[in-house]
């Protein structure tokens, strides 16, 4: 007999990941089944790509030094093989480890996402893209992707002339948003007005994508930059053919490693929850890092997010507390039980001494005693 | 009704100063005046809700979405790093984050250096920019004690006027860093409320302009 249940047996988490996953099925993507640890190794030589780089690490029974697996994107890359004809569609839906930025405990993370790795198009990307929107849409109406071009910061920050240490603290700035920190090393670093003012814009930058990019050319200085906006503009428009591009935003405060990303990134928003929940973005860099030469585009759903989100308590624990004594005929209390449940009611069965010693702890909609024989009202509970 | 904008502001003197620069704005509450214990106070008309916290607290607040703004010290962004948009500096409370010590004091350059502060993760980056063995002595309060009874070699604080230092035979030895209140932004929050809150930045920068002018 197949299972049926009432969606709302299901936590936030668990139906996004159920949607996710049929989602990415819907577009072709195959499971990627992994386990839970990893040789300690090969987090050691990807240190920086990390969200954080404290690991939990443990010896296995050859004295081999492994981990709890921090990331899923390195274990696909490491065993994706490297091709630029093909294309490797996959998701996964795994938990990892991380030290949580804000209570400095290590945490176990549920993570859904994907990677789409070989010869990539703009289709591909936009692809990717389309399901970054979407995965936003199935949690809430109320969400934002925002995107940005590595390759335009790159081109920007080039064409401006700055040292690696320079570079560096002006994409801190750019992350936080601060022009005004901008305009104050701009002025330390000894530059013109008119890199300044560009630098100051873009991390102010904010809207809509169609608003923007004309803000966005403005601040281009040519070449790298332009193509950047091409491309970004193709796969807007690519993105908008396949049914989204609604909720896409220009924002370049979304600022990531250079050493592994290249090309389009962006980050997911849900209105109510207050850290970003989907973060992705093209990462070739990485590739070459591990030898390969195919590009590499992929996300990741921080569904642990929503357990909080959305929060509607339940009023009960159980829609009816069910007491009996000693005395009770156990083949009465059965048919009840199966009376109840079989009316989609959930049912808690207790045994007590008393009628008085009716326990507090348990929330139940109706109260009812099985006494005599019959079934009895105590009392409800508000 | 349109969503309100939360502000976390900081109890105290520099809270107040800042929330005379949002009430001089247009974003008054009238009600935040009245010496009372209420913790939270809204104007609906305005769309603001603004509520008093520890200074310290401001950017957990705000980090954690409880808040859509508030008001920090660069110093405590500084030495908790909190993921936030920092989108305005206040140019109020201004100070300045020093390396102190006794007056006269030499830094042996061959001993690991003993640091009193209550700032270790700004003390700990300052010295490891100059490759320099240190060791860090955490306190809460009273950190011009450290130098005086030996506890320490420097101490790394802010430093607004200089008179405690001088007043207990301690100098500054070392400018670290300018500090000033900073309008901070948490980041999913100023997606969705966007034109709300770039419209109060606006105007919040626009009266700063124009004071440093006059």
């Amino acid at each position: 007999m197949a299972m049926t249940f009432s969606e709302d047996v299901l936590k936030n988490e668990e139906k996004a990941m159920m949607s996710l996953r049929a989602l990415y099925r819907k577009y072709g993507y195959s499971q990627y089944k992994m386990s839970k640890f990893e040789e300690y190794d090969l987090y050691v030589r990807n240190k920086s790509f990390l969200a954080s780089e404290q690991i939990i690490t443990f010896n296995d029974m050859n004295g081999k030094l492994m981990a709890l697996k921090p990331d899923v994107t390195l274990s696909i890359v490491k065993n994706t093989k490297d091709s630029d004809v093909s294309l490797c569609k996959y998701f996964y839906n795994e938990n990892v480890y991380r030290l949580s930025h804000t209570s400095r405990e290590f945490k176990e993370r549920m993570q859904v996402g994907l990677e789409c790795i070989g010869n990539l198009d703009v289709y591909s990307m936009s692809e990717v893209i389309l399901l970054a929107e979407k995965s936003l849409q199935t949690i809430s109406g109320r969400y934002s992707l925002d995107i940005s071009h590595m390759g335009f910061l790159s081109g920007l920050l080039d064409s401006i002339g700055l040292s690696d240490m320079e570079a560096s603290e002006i994409l801190r700035c750019v992350s936080e948003k601060n022009a005004p920190e901008i305009n104050k090393l701009c002025a330390s670093y000894g530059l013109g007005d008119d890199a300044c003012q560009r630098l100051m814009k873009l991390a102010s930058l904010y809207g809509p994508f169609e608003d923007t990019v004309s803000e966005l050319r403005e601040i281009s200085t040519g070449g790298k930059t332009d193509e950047a906006i091409e491309e970004l503009e193709l796969i807007y428009k690519t993105v908008k053919s396949l049914g989204g591009g609604e909720s896409i935003r220009l924002d370049f405060s979304i600022v990531n490693d250079m050493n592994y990303y290249s090309g389009v990134i962006f980050q997911g928003f849900i209105d109510g929850i207050p850290t970003g929940i989907l973060s992705g973005g093209r990462y070739d860099n990485l590739m070459q890092r591990f030898g390969k030469k195919s590009g590499a585009i992929g996300f990741a759903v921080y569904i642990d997010l929503l357990e909080r989100y959305g929060e509607v308590k339940r009023a009960y624990d159980v829609d009816v507390l069910l007491l009996y004594d000693g005395q009770t005929d156990m083949e009465l209390l059965a048919q009840t039980v199966k009376t109840l449940t079989d009316k989609n009611e959930s049912v808690r069965a207790l045994k007590i001494d008393t009628i008085s010693a009716a326990p507090d702890s348990v929330k139940a909609g109706r109260l009812v005693i099985l006494k005599d024989g019959r079934l009895e009202d105590i009392e409800a509970d508000d | 009704m349109k969503p309100m904008i939360n502000i976390a502001l900081p109890k105290g003197r520099l809270g107040e100063k800042v929330y005379g620069i949002f009430e001089a704005v247009g974003y008054g509450c009238p009600s935040i005046l009245d010496s009372n214990r209420k913790l939270i106070f809204e104007n609906e008309e305005t769309g603001v809700r603004y509520f008093w916290v520890k200074p310290s607290d401001v950017a957990i607040y705000v980090e954690r979405g409880a808040a859509d703004l508030g008001v920090a010290g660069k110093d405590i962004l500084l030495e908790y790093g909190p993921d936030v948009y920092e989108l305005l500096d206040l140019e109020v409370g201004r100070c300045r984050m020093c390396v102190a010590a006794r007056k006269g004091f030499r830094d042996d350059l061959d001993r690991t250096l003993r640091v009193a502060t209550k700032f270790t993760h700004i003390a700990k980056n300052h010295y490891a920019g100059q490759s320099r063995e240190i060791d860090i002595i955490r306190l809460n309060g009273s950190i011009e004690l450290a130098p005086i009874l030996g506890l320490s070699d420097v101490i790394v604080d802010i430093v607004e006027t200089g008179t405690t230092l001088r007043e207990n035979d301690l100098e500054v030895v070392e400018t670290i860093t300018p500090i000033s209140a900073r309008l901070i932004s948490n980041k999913v929050g100023y997606k969705f409320k966007h034109a709300d809150i770039s419209q109060l930045c606006h105007k919040v920068s626009d009266y700063i302009k124009e004071g440093s002018a006059t």
